[in-house]
C-alpha cells in the first residue's frame, strides 16, 4: 500500500467536509482560468489585424477548455463528497470515479502544457507580429482600398497606445511610402525628384507618421526631413532621443503579450496545486470509505491510500490489463479473417 | 392614531429582524461603495488637477468619502442591533440608544440626498475652473524648461490623444498662443522675424496645431501646418476638411466626462440613500414592535409596529413643543439668575 493513512468515523467526516471546501474552491479556481482564457482570446482578438496567424491563440483556447472541463469535475467531486458519508448513495460512484481521476489527470497535465507552451510560443508570436506589422506598414496609405483602408487608424492607434514606431525602429517608415498618391502633387518637381531616384518609382521619405511622437519630448515633434539637421534649428538627429519613439512595435507587443502570460503564470500553478491536492483527496476519501463499507461495523476505523499495491506493482497490473484488451480485441480480426478464407475455400471448388 | 401600522406575532418579528439584518449587510456594501467612489472621484480629480490650475475643489469628493465611513459603521451597528434584536436579553442593553439612533439615521439620509443633490449642481462650478485650467495650461505648454510647468507639454498632449479633442473651444485656440518655445526658433531666419513682428507682443503665432490634435481616422497623414492655407497642401481645403484634426473642444470633452461621472455616481447616492430610508423604516418596525409587547412578560405574545407613534401632524407639534419647552427652560434659568444677581 502506499501512503496509507487510518481513519476512524470522526476524521472521515473531516476528510469530507473539508474536500467538499476544497472542491468548491477548486471549482471557483476553475471559473478563474476560464476568466483568464477569456481575457486573453479577447486581447488576442483585439489587434489580431498585426498578427500573421493564430497559432498563439492555442494557450487562450486550451485555459478556456480546461476551465469549463474544471468546473464540471469539481462540482462533482463535491456531489461525490456530499454521498461518501451514505453507505447507500456512495457505491453508485464507484465506476465514475475511476473516469474522474483520468480526467482530472488530463487537466492538470494540460495545465502544465499551457505553462509551458506560453514560453514555447514566444517566438513563434514574434513571427506572427514580425509579417503583420510588415504589412500594417505596407497597407498604411491605402486608405482607400476596401479591406485595407482601417489599416491606417490601427497602425496608428496601436503605436500611440504601445508607445512605438515602426516593426523594429522608426527607420521602417523610410522604407515603404506611406503617403498616398491621391495627396502627392506629380506637377511638382520635388516629387517628381524622389520619385525618380529610387527604382520601384516610390515616395520615399526620411519622415515618419504623426503616432511615432512622443509627447514627454521638450520639442514640438519634428516628423519629417529627420535625418536633415540643417532642415531645423538646434537639432541633431544622432543625439536626438525623446522625439519620437525609440522602441519598435514588434518588440513593444510581444514584451506585452509575454507579460500578460507570465502574470497568469502563478495563478496557473497555484490552480494546479489545488486541483492535484483534491485529487489526492478524493482518492483518501474513496478508500476509506470503501474499506468502511466493506467492515462489518461501518463506523470502525478504516484505512485509506493512495494505490493499493506498490508503484510499480500497480503499473504492472495497468499494464498486463491493457494488453489483455489487445488482444481480446486482437483475437477476432483473426477469428473474422479466417471465416473469409474458409469461404473462398469453399467458393473455389465450386468454380 | 399611530402610522403605518402592522400586526406582528413572533414569527412575523423574527422574519422582519433577520430580512432587516440581511438588508444591513447590502447596506454596509452600499457605504463601501459610497467610499470608493468618493476615493475614484478625487483620483480623477487629483489626475487632471494641472489642466484645473490646481483650483479644483475636492469638497464633493471629501463629502462622499465621509458620508461612506460612517454610512458603513452606521449600518453595521444597525445590523448588529438587528442581530441582537431576536433576544431579549441581549436587546434590553440597546433599548435606551435605540431611539436617538434613529433619529440619527433619519439625518444621515437626509444628509445622503443632500449630496446626492451635490452631485448634480458642482457640475457648474467646475464648467469654470476647467475653462480657466485649459485656457493657462496651453498658454505653458511651451514652457518646458520651466521647473513647475515642465510636465504642461506631456499633460496636454496626452489629454488630447486620450480625450480626442483639440484646443480650448476649437482647434484655433492653437493659433493664437505661441507653443514653440524660443529655444527652437531660428531667430536669424527672415520668415521667423517676419511672423514675430507681424504681432504687437512679438509672438510666434502660426496657423498650426501640436501633432496631438491629429485624428488617426483621417484618410490623409496629417496636416499639422500651415492649415489655413489651401495652396500648402495638394488637394486640401481647409473649410471642408473634418478629419484631419479634432473638431471638439477639450474644455467640452472633460466637462462631458467629469459630468458624466458626476451623474452616474448621483443616481447611486439616490439608491443608496433609498436602500437607507428602507433599513431605516424597517429598525423603526423593529423597535416599535418589540417594545408595544401586549405582554411584556411573554416573548411570543403579539405587538403592533409602526413608523410614527402618533400622526405626522401631532409628531411635528410635539418636536415643536419640545423644542419650545427646551428653549423656555434655558431661558427661565437665565431670568431666574438676573433675578438672583438683581436681588443680591
Amino acid at each position: 500500500m502506499l501512503l496509507k493513512m487510518k481513519f476512524n468515523q470522526q476524521r472521515r467526516l473531516r476528510l469530507a467536509q473539508g474536500l467538499w471546501l476544497l472542491s468548491w474552491l477548486a471549482l471557483t479556481c476553475g471559473a478563474f482560468i476560464f476568466c483568464l482564457g477569456v481575457y486573453l482570446k479577447m486581447e488576442l482578438l483585439r489587434r489580431s489585424e498585426v498578427m500573421d496567424n493564430t497559432e498563439i491563440h492555442v494557450v487562450p483556447n486550451i485555459l478556456m477548455m480546461v476551465g469549463l472541463v474544471s468546473i464540471g469535475t469539481n462540482w462533482v467531486a463535491g456531489r461525490v463528497c456530499l454521498d461518501s458519508l451514505d453507505p447507500t448513495r456512495f457505491p453508485r460512484w464507484k465506476i465514475f470515479l475511476l473516469v474522474w481521476f483520468a480526467v482530472a489527470a488530463v487537466i492538470c497535465c494540460l495545465l502544465i502544457a499551457v505553462v509551458v507552451l506560453a514560453y514555447a510560443l514566444q517566438g513563434r508570436l514574434e513571427e506572427s507580429l514580425k509579417i503583420g506589422l510588415r504589412n500594417g506598414i505596407r497597407f498604411y496609405k491605402d486608405t482607400d482600398v476596401p479591406g485595407r483602408c482601417f489599416q491606417k487608424e490601427t497602425i496608428d492607434r496601436l503605436q500611440m497606445q504601445f508607445r512605438c514606431c515602426g516593426n523594429n525602429n522608426f527607420k521602417d517608415w523610410f522604407e515603404v511610402q506611406w503617403v498616398s498618391n491621391r495627396y502627392l502633387d506629380f506637377t511638382s518637381k520635388e516629387v517628381k525628384d524622389r520619385i525618380r531616384s529610387n527604382v520601384d518609382g516610390r515616395y520615399l521619405m526620411d519622415g515618419v507618421p504623426f503616432s511615432c511622437c512622443n509627447p514627454t519630448s521638450p520639442r514640438p515633434c519634428l516628423q519629417y526631413h529627420l535625418t536633415d539637421n540643417t532642415a531645423h534649428y538646434n537639432y541633431d538627429y544622432q543625439t536626438e532621443e525623446l522625439n519620437l519613439y525609440t522602441q519598435g512595435c514588434r518588440q513593444a507587443l510581444t514584451d506585452y503579450y509575454m507579460g500578460l502570460m507570465n502574470s497568469t503564470g502563478p495563478g496557473v500553478l497555484s490552480v494546479i496545486i489545488i486541483q492535484v491536492s483534491v485529487i489526492l483527496s478524493l482518492r483518501y476519501l474513496q478508500t476509506a470509505v470503501e474499506g468502511a463499507m466493506a467492515l462489518e461495523n461501518p463506523e470502525d476505523d478504516s484505512e485509506g491510500y493512495i494505490l493499493q499495491k506498490g508503484v510499480k506493482e500497480t503499473f504492472e497490473d495497468v499494464k498486463t490489463s491493457v494488453l489483455d484488451m489487445l488482444k481480446f480485441s486482437q483475437v477476432d480480426p483473426t477469428t473474422s479473417k479466417g471465416s473469409p478464407e474458409a469461404e473462398d475455400a469453399s467458393s473455389t471448388p465450386a468454380n | 392614531m399611530a402610522l403605518m401600522v402592522v400586526k406582528f406575532d413572533l414569527k412575523k418579528r423574527v422574519k422582519l429582524a433577520q430580512t432587516v439584518w440581511f438588508m444591513y449587510w447590502f447596506a454596509v456594501m452600499a457605504g463601501v461603495l459610497l467610499f470608493s467612489m468618493g476615493l475614484f472621484f478625487k483620483i480623477e480629480l487629483r489626475k487632471r488637477s494641472e489642466l484645473m490650475d490646481n483650483n479644483e475643489s475636492h469638497f464633493l469628493p471629501n463629502l462622499l468619502i465621509l458620508m461612506g465611513l460612517i454610512a458603513c459603521v452606521v449600518n453595521a451597528f444597525g445590523g448588529k442591533i438587528c442581530y441582537d434584536s431576536l433576544d431579549p436579553t441581549k436587546f434590553i442593553k440597546w433599548k435606551p440608544i435605540l431611539k436617538s439612533f434613529l433619529v440619527f439615521c433619519v439625518v444621515f439620509n437626509v444628509l445622503l440626498l443632500f449630496v446626492a443633490l451635490l452631485c448634480f449642481v458642482m457640475r457648474i462650478p467646475l464648467q469654470f475652473t476647467l475653462a480657466e485650467g485649459l485656457k493657462n495650461g496651453m498658454k505653458f505648454y511651451k514652457d518646458t524648461d520651466t521647473p513647475g510647468r515642465c510636465y504642461m507639454k506631456r499633460t496636454l498632449d496626452l489629454m488630447q490623444i486620450e480625450f480626442r479633442c483639440c484646443g480650448n473651444d476649437n482647434y484655433r485656440d492653437w493659433f493664437e498662443i505661441q507653443w514653440i518655445s524660443n529655444r527652437y526658433l531660428d531667430f536669424s531666419a527672415k520668415s521667423v522675424k517676419d511672423r514675430i513682428g507681424s504681432n504687437v507682443d512679438g509672438q510666434y503665432l502660426m496657423d498650426g496645431v501640436p501633432f496631438s490634435c491629429c485624428n488617426p481616422s483621417s484618410p490623409r497623414p496629417c496636416i499639422q501646418n500651415k492649415m489655413t492655407n489651401n495652396s500648402a497642401h495638394y488637394s486640401y481645403d481647409h473649410y471642408t476638411e473634418e478629419l484631419n484634426v479634432w473638431k471638439r473642444g477639450c474644455r467640452d470633452a472633460l466637462l462631458s466626462y467629469y459630468g458624466g461621472m458626476m451623474n452616474t455616481i448621483g443616481a447611486l447616492v439616490i439608491l443608496i440613500t433609498m436602500l437607507e430610508v428602507a433599513v431605516t423604516a424597517g429598525l423603526q418596525y423593529v423597535h416599535s414592535s418589540l417594545s408595544s409587547l401586549a405582554n411584556p412578560e411573554d416573548p411570543e405574545s403579539e405587538s403592533e409596529g409602526w413608523i410614527l407613534e402618533k400622526t405626522v401632524k401631532e409628531t411635528f407639534t410635539d418636536i415643536m413643543a419640545k423644542m419650545k419647552a427646551v428653549g423656555k427652560g434655558t431661558k427661565v434659568e437665565e431670568g431666574g439668575e438676573a433675578e438672583v444677581a438683581t436681588v443680591s
